[in-house]
């Protein structure tokens, strides 16, 4: 399976999905902006920055059906050293305390070592979005447990199901059962065994064009499945809402479930989780240095609203505090029921 | 009134029940909300119960809502399906039970 970009589908183009995801100038969704305005939360402002998403490169070992990344192995965008110098030199110069490295997968970057061990040095906490295969993949990344647990990394890794029938059929065949020998690798140097160290998260995504349900009920189920059958231990899941950009999109429109899932979205909006959305506390780095509210707008090519602090070279991190943060349709994909982000849920419903 | 009795939107109109009888709705929805809430069983488990019933009543308006629900919470087309044989069974057993009743009044009337 080859990304959108590469068959340069119309969808590759971030301004064509934009178009679709405001619908062309039809209005039949409610706009975002006007839900935001009702409650009184339009402009919606960013509450400072703890949190640095550095994405270091789109490529992946997988080509998953609902990658907001339009990752693959055919993506060629990837991270350079002086562009990792300058993250450091933001890190070093700022009080963020939590850098979470993602991609593609990250770990393909051939200078992620060396940058983990790097940003270790300024006392940071690193979370890595590990997609688990790669452990497997190749030789070469067969001691990453043992580098991610060197390093004190958090681990948040996908599995959206715990069985292999669902989960192959999102992220590609045999990606089950690498993902549990990976899963198992992790355990074995110690991570998901505590509460407090060596922290594996598990994310679950809806394998089609659903909402995911509830958060705590799920998590039980997979701690009881996992442990039962395969001996498995993890910290906390993650339940997350899939966004309807890049390859989602094209899943949706191509299955005609789009208008549906964004009806979905719209009528599940929760304004308790207008107030959690990730952007009031992130920002979103891309592999050449430029600043986004989070990946889904970096993916989208909506800048920050900061004309003068667009790249890390110019990083104004008490501009970048108080933002406006750039909102559209999409985000109807963080506020859908319990909300959803990068950890999860966002909300406590009763 | 459209040219067919079921229509799919319908089923996001069930809400507006209301406007005929509110006090009776609120109290119908209030119900169901807490009946379909995690208790001594799982909202879950409560969701598969629900998919078979709905085939049990033939209803398409829950047909449609908890065939998404039930598949939203993890059940997979192999359970789901499992779910509506009990139903068939429960229906067909229903049917062929009440032979036993033929039967009786067969062997009261005949010599
Ligand atoms: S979802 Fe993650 S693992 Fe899958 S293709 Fe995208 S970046 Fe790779
Ligand atoms: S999509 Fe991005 S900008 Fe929109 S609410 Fe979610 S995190 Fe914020």
């Amino acid at each position: 399976m080859k990304s959108l970009k590469v068959l340069n589908h119309r969808l590759s183009d971030s301004s064509n999905q934009l178009a679709i995801l405001e619908d062309d100038g039809l209005h039949r969704h409610a706009s975002f902006k006007a839900r935001l305005e009702a409650l009184g939360e339009f402009p919606l402002r960013a509450n400072g920055v703890e949190i640095l998403q550095i994405n270091i490169g789109k490529m992946c070992n997988q080509v998953c059906k609902h990658c907001h990344v339009d990752a693959g192995p055919d993506r060629k965008e990837i991270m350079t050293i002086e562009t990792m110098r300058l993250c450091l030199n933001t890190l070093a110069n700022s009080a963020i305390k939590t850098v979470d490295l993602t991609g593609g997968a990250p770990e393909m970057n051939p200078n992620f070592r060396w940058f983990v061990t790097e940003i270790k040095k300024l006392d940071k906490h690193i979370i890595v979005r590990c997609n688990l295969t790669i452990i497997l993949a190749n030789k070469k990344y067969h001691d990453l447990p043992e580098f991610f647990r060197q390093n004190q990394l958090e681990v948040v890794s996908s599995l959206p199901s715990f069985s292999k029938d669902r989960t192959d059929r999102q992220r590609g065949d045999g990606v089950f059962e690498d993902s549990i020998k990976a899963l198992q690798m992790l355990n074995e140097v110690g991570y998901g065994i505590s509460k407090n160290e060596l922290q594996l998260n598990l994310v679950y995504n809806p394998a089609g064009a659903f909402l995911p349900p509830s958060q705590q009920a799920l998590e039980a189920e997979y701690k009881q499945a996992l442990l039962k059958e395969f001996g498995i231990s993890f910290n906390n899941l993650y339940a997350i809402t899939n966004m309807p950009i890049s390859r989602y999109l094209d899943y949706l429109i191509s299955t005609g479930n789009y208008d549906k899932y964004m009806e979905k979205l719209v009528s599940a909006f929760n304004p308790s989780a207008v107030k959690n959305v990730m952007c009031r506390n992130t920002i979103s780095v891309s592999w050449d240095g430029f600043l986004y509210d989070c990946d889904f707008n970096q993916m989208l090519e909506l800048p920050v609203n900061t004309p003068h602090t667009l790249h890390l070279k110019d990083f104004n991190l008490s501009a970048l505090s108080t933002r406006e943060i750039v909102i559209k349709q999409h985000c109807y994909g963080c506020t859908a029921g319990a909300g959803s982000s990068c950890g999860g849920e966002v909300t406590v419903l009763s | 009134m459209s040219d067919h009795y079921y229509n799919a939107d319908d089923l996001a109109k069930f809400g507006n029940i209301a406007e005929y009888q509110k006090e009776m709705s609120d109290k119908f929805f209030s119900y169901y909300g807490e009946v379909f809430k995690d208790g001594h069983l799982t909202a879950k488990e409560k969701s598969l119960i629900a998919l078979a019933v709905a085939h049990a009543v033939q209803c398409p308006y829950c047909i449609d809502a908890y065939s998404s629900d039930a598949y939203e919470k993890g059940y997979s087309e192999q359970q789901m399906m499992e779910a509506v044989h009990v139903a068939a069974a429960i229906k067909g057993g229903a049917v062929l039970v009440h032979g036993v009743q033929m039967m009786n009044k067969v062997k009261e009337i005949g010599m």
